[in-house]
């Protein structure tokens, strides 16, 4: 039975530009002065209101159409975020061009994929590093014709006649502008929603990267949508630091402040983000879970070299702000004591603290692209940063599910906005989502197009999830690697994988359960985490092995697991699948072994093929389990490990939810 | 980095701009160099070698008036000199790094930087005691010199950090960032890669090869690295105990068979 969340279509308003270059013109005539975007450089912060920014576009613009770039040609864009290359986006798509934002980092190869792919004629890039990549694929890339670079800085001996330095297409761009002073005009008006705006490289961890073809409409709307869904106006400011080729970014440091009008800040360099963040104080900030884990681990790390007073009163006031942070956030009742002490807290350490993350500003803060931990998300929630779930994808131009404010839960993604989004879930468990972002096509790809986008638009996320009873949408698992337990109950085992992994002395867990009685679990350790833990408690070991197999250490992890089966006992519909049996593995996973993909992500097959033994250990009544196997070293040698491993019953709490007969 | 056109060189070598000419200098009656001369081409990269004790840090305390030499004269772009002192050879045009780092470690890596500016602040004690019209103006046009080089040698993230509390190979570009920002004619490099990895030789490799190729800057270093030497200089001149008994292109060198024993430690 499906369930249906819909909201009413979307808004917009026949009179309201419909291109990013037409809003772009429209804000330097109505915010003429107000800044658009700042970009530091030599120590300073460099500063463009919308009309010079305009004026910077067209003058690009015509440059590149000086240089023979026209209606439907495709410009790569690579670099660090910086100022020139979001103009060279809007001054593409003036020309009715296409940009296509590539991962910076990508190697030289991977790049020249994507450029046959997406029939790249034109390149702009950040400085030499990107440049070098350019020149050793230029040959394998017969459409590539010219490259123009910003940064000139060691490029002084280069002579291949493709290369163009930006400031030379700038000029040659106000010498055509003023032979053919209607051009730009007259392109930028022949524009309409319909065209594509711009390609967007999906990360291709599923093989070959696709091209995910969005429309302007796609942009514009959504854009106007999400930013009416949370209150952000031109007044805010955000610091741009994410990768130009993820959606995300396109969406944050280039549509929405086009739409809305705020400032876009560029940092320094990638070294330089924590310093400007600081610098400029965001009111509006877009992270992955990593970025947020990185900072929590900083703040502690420099905690921990604090002078003691300051420690004790840091972690006394992080455990009010524990207690009564995030309902305060919530705008829950507190008691009088509480909130006159979180006040004080205020004071003393969360805006001290805030102020030196460059957080003191922060109004909205979005966690999105993998599942957070529900420790790290309360953490900065519980300081007051109005941190939010989102969930989305790049063929629905990001937004599929957002949390509204005082509706935040850790657990899931919150409600589909903005307005026009509608969610469905498949008999199968799918999430399938229809909205104004849903992407145009997969370029050149009309096969993949068919599989993933029905006749009637809606998409599969190949995600499976589900309505909670408060609407809010929770993601379990990929599609295909959800089971059914024997009694017929859901079996995800990524759901309660993150779980675990979300423990600090656990580092990956593989779970099993499809079409069993119980679910079971291989854990490896966190080699530091229980190392640390091990040494504080002067337990010895000699290694990985001998530390994996302490008795204190398997009741260490017991606990863990423990938690989690009550966490699990709670949830209706994944009470049957807690783990009732676990052994902890002699070795970590690893990607050169073949049991993680090189992004980290667990092989199932390849693990279920490799350990066969043991599995059917974990589902008998064997208290241990010996057996060998082969390993790789890192200087690629392969040599056999022989281990005997202990298997451990955890306790399995009864639901506590609406019982269903076993 | 296949393509990259390095053969398509540009740098024209022009006349000599520094003559060492019959250079002996004795500390009593230790001979650390003895009768030596070379010259110096605008726009080149000239590496002085040889085993510790060869005279290699006498030679560029020689050029750079620290020693002065009993016999011999050094000429640097024309003007001819036996005795003279260090400031005048840095208002000449002439700036150096050290062997062991002579930075001011508790001051920040710009305002490091910023000592290396003081032969081109004009401004009187008085006025930048009260940061009037000529000071102001001076510190702003100063400053901006400076982040110019921060942003050459890609510090920027360390801007605001005191010197010492930097790692080594950091503490090195610091010190070519403050010879950088006397603006140069020759610079002088006593060991600029001693103590570090091999990531942070290939950066300072970078590094010198482009304050050399776009800056324009003439550079005469001193280096132990063969492998270095090889790689980025244009020419070589050997030391042994004091005397100069190779020098030209590094092919040259390299097959050079008093080179090969002075290094080889062959008896001679």
């Amino acid at each position: 039975m499906p369930e249906t969340v819909s909201e009413s279509g979307p808004s917009t308003n026949s009179n309201m530009p419909d291109t990013m270059p037409k809003i772009l013109l429209d804000n330097a005539r109505v915010m003429k002065d107000k800044i658009a975007m700042r970009e530091k450089d030599l120590g300073i912060w460099q500063s463009w209101s919308w009309s010079e920014m305009a004026a910077e576009v067209r003058m690009l613009a015509c440059g590149l159409a000086a240089k023979g770039f026209a209606r439907n040609d495709k410009i790569a864009i690579i670099g660090d975020n910086r100022a020139r290359l979001y103009w060279g986006m809007a001054a593409a798509q003036s020309l009715g061009g296409i940009p296509v934002p590539l991962y910076q980092d990508s190697v030289a190869d991977e790049m020249a994929i994507i450029i046959q792919d997406a029939d790249v004629r034109f390149a702009l890039v950040e400085d030499q590093e990107q440049v070098d990549k350019m020149v050793d694929i230029f040959d394998q890339c017969p459409l590539l014709e010219e490259v123009i670079y910003d940064d000139t800085k060691g490029l002084y001996n280069y002579e291949q006649s493709y290369l163009n330095d930006y400031e030379a297409i700038i000029e040659a761009g106000k010498q055509f502008d003023s032979q053919n002073p209607d051009y730009f005009m007259q392109e930028v008006d022949k524009g309409s929603g319909a065209d594509v705006g711009i390609f967007l490289f999906t990360s291709g961890t599923t093989g070959k990267p696709k091209g995910v073809v969005i429309t302007h409409d796609n942009i514009v709307i959504i854009s106007r949508s999400s930013l009416n869904f949370d209150k952000i106006t031109a007044d805010d400011e955000i610091v741009s630091y994410l990768p130009m080729g993820w959606v995300g970014d396109n969406l944050f440091s280039f549509a929405q402040s086009y739409v809305s009008g705020y400032c876009v800040n560029c940092p320094e360099s990638q070294e330089t983000v924590l310093t400007d963040l600081r610098e400029i104080g965001p009111t509006y900030y877009f992270a992955p879970p990593a970025i947020w884990e990185t900072l929590l681990t900083q703040i502690m790390i420099r905690m921990e070299d604090a002078p003691w007073l300051l420690q004790k009163l840091f972690h006394y006031f992080l455990g009010v702000a524990k207690r009564s942070g995030i309902k305060i956030l919530n705008k829950e009742s507190v008691s009088l004591k509480e909130r006159l002490l979180y006040a004080l807290g205020w004071i003393l350490i969360y805006g001290p603290l805030k102020n030196n993350l460059g957080f003191s500003r922060i109004r909205l803060a979005y966690t999105a692209g993998e599942a957070i931990g529900p420790d790290l998300f309360d953490f900065f929630r519980s300081l007051g940063i109005n941190i939010k779930q989102l969930y989305g994808q790049t063929e629905a131009y990001v937004f599929i599910c957002s949390q509204p404010d005082g509706q935040v839960y850790a657990d899931t993604v919150g409600v589909p906005a903005p307005e026009g989004v509608e969610v469905k879930v498949t008999d199968k468990g799918e999430v399938i989502y229809r909205s104004p972002g849903v992407f145009h096509s997969y370029y050149k790809n009309p096969e993949s197009t068919a599989d993933t986008k029905t006749e009637d638009g809606w998409v599969m996320t190949g995600d499976a999830g589900f309505f909670t009873p408060e609407g809010h949408l929770k993601i379990i698992d990929r599609v295909k690697d959800v089971g059914k337990m024997k009694n017929g109950a859901i079996y995800a085992p990524k759901y309660i994988e993150n779980k675990l992994k979300f423990f600090p002395y656990i580092k990956e867990v593989v779970c099993f359960g499809d079409g069993r009685d119980y679910a079971t679990a291989f854990i490896s350790i966190d080699m530091n985490a229980v190392g640390d833990w091990a040494e504080r408690r002067n337990i010895s070991y000699s290694g990985y092995p001998s530390l994996a197999a302490h008795q204190q250490v398997y009741e260490l992890i017991k606990e863990c697991v423990e938690k989690t089966n009550r966490d699990l006992s709670e949830d209706e519909q994944l009470c049957h699948s807690q783990i009732k049996r676990f052994l902890l593995l002699h070795k970590e996973l690893d990607a050169d072994d073949g049991e993680l993909t090189r992004t980290r992500k667990v092989r199932r097959k390849f693990i279920n093929e490799k350990y066969p033994v043991l599995i059917d250990a974990l589902f008998s009544d064997l208290e241990h389990c010996s057996f060998e196997a082969e390993v790789r070293f890192e200087d690629g040698r392969i040599g056999n490990i022989q281990a005997d491993l202990k298997i451990w019953e955890t306790e399995i709490i009864e639901p506590n939810v609406a019982k269903e007969a076993k | 980095m296949s393509e990259i056109n390095t053969s398509g060189d540009k740098r024209q070598f022009g006349e000599a701009i520094l003559k060492v000419e019959n250079i002996s200098l004795s500390f009593g009656g230790v001979q650390a160099i003895s009768d030596v001369g070379f010259e110096v081409r605008k726009n080149e990269i000239l590496a002085i070698i040889g085993p510790n004790g060869a005279g290699k840090s006498s030679m560029l305390n020689v050029i750079n008036g620290v020693y002065h030499p009993q016999v011999g004269q050094v000429t640097f772009q024309g003007e001819t000199r036996h005795q003279m002192k260090t400031h005048h050879t840095a208002e000449m045009g002439i700036a150096r790094t050290f062997q062991n780092i002579a930075l001011f470690p508790g001051m920040t890596v710009i305002d490091n930087i910023m000592t290396g500016r003081n032969l081109k602040m004009k401004a009187n004690f008085l006025e930048q005691a009260f940061y009037l019209g000529r000071s102001k103006r001076e510190e702003i046009e100063n400053r901006e010199k400076v982040e110019e080089i921060i942003d050459f040698l890609r510090i920027q993230p360390i801007r605001k950090t005191p010197v010492g509390r930097l790692p080594y190979g950091m503490q090195k570009r610091v010190e070519l960032g403050r010879a950088l920002a006397a603006e140069p004619i020759l610079m002088l490099l006593d060991e600029p890669m001693s103590g570090m990895n091999v990531e942070e030789k290939e950066d300072m490799c970078r590094f010198i090869l482009d304050v050399n190729e776009d800056l324009g800057i003439t550079i005469v270093l001193i280096e132990h690295d063969m492998g270095v030497v090889m790689d980025i200089s244009d020419r070589i001149v050997v030391l042994n105990y004091g005397e100069k008994i190779a020098s030209g292109t590094p092919k040259e060198v390299a097959g050079n068979q008093k080179v090969i024993e002075a290094y080889l430690g062959v008896t001679k």
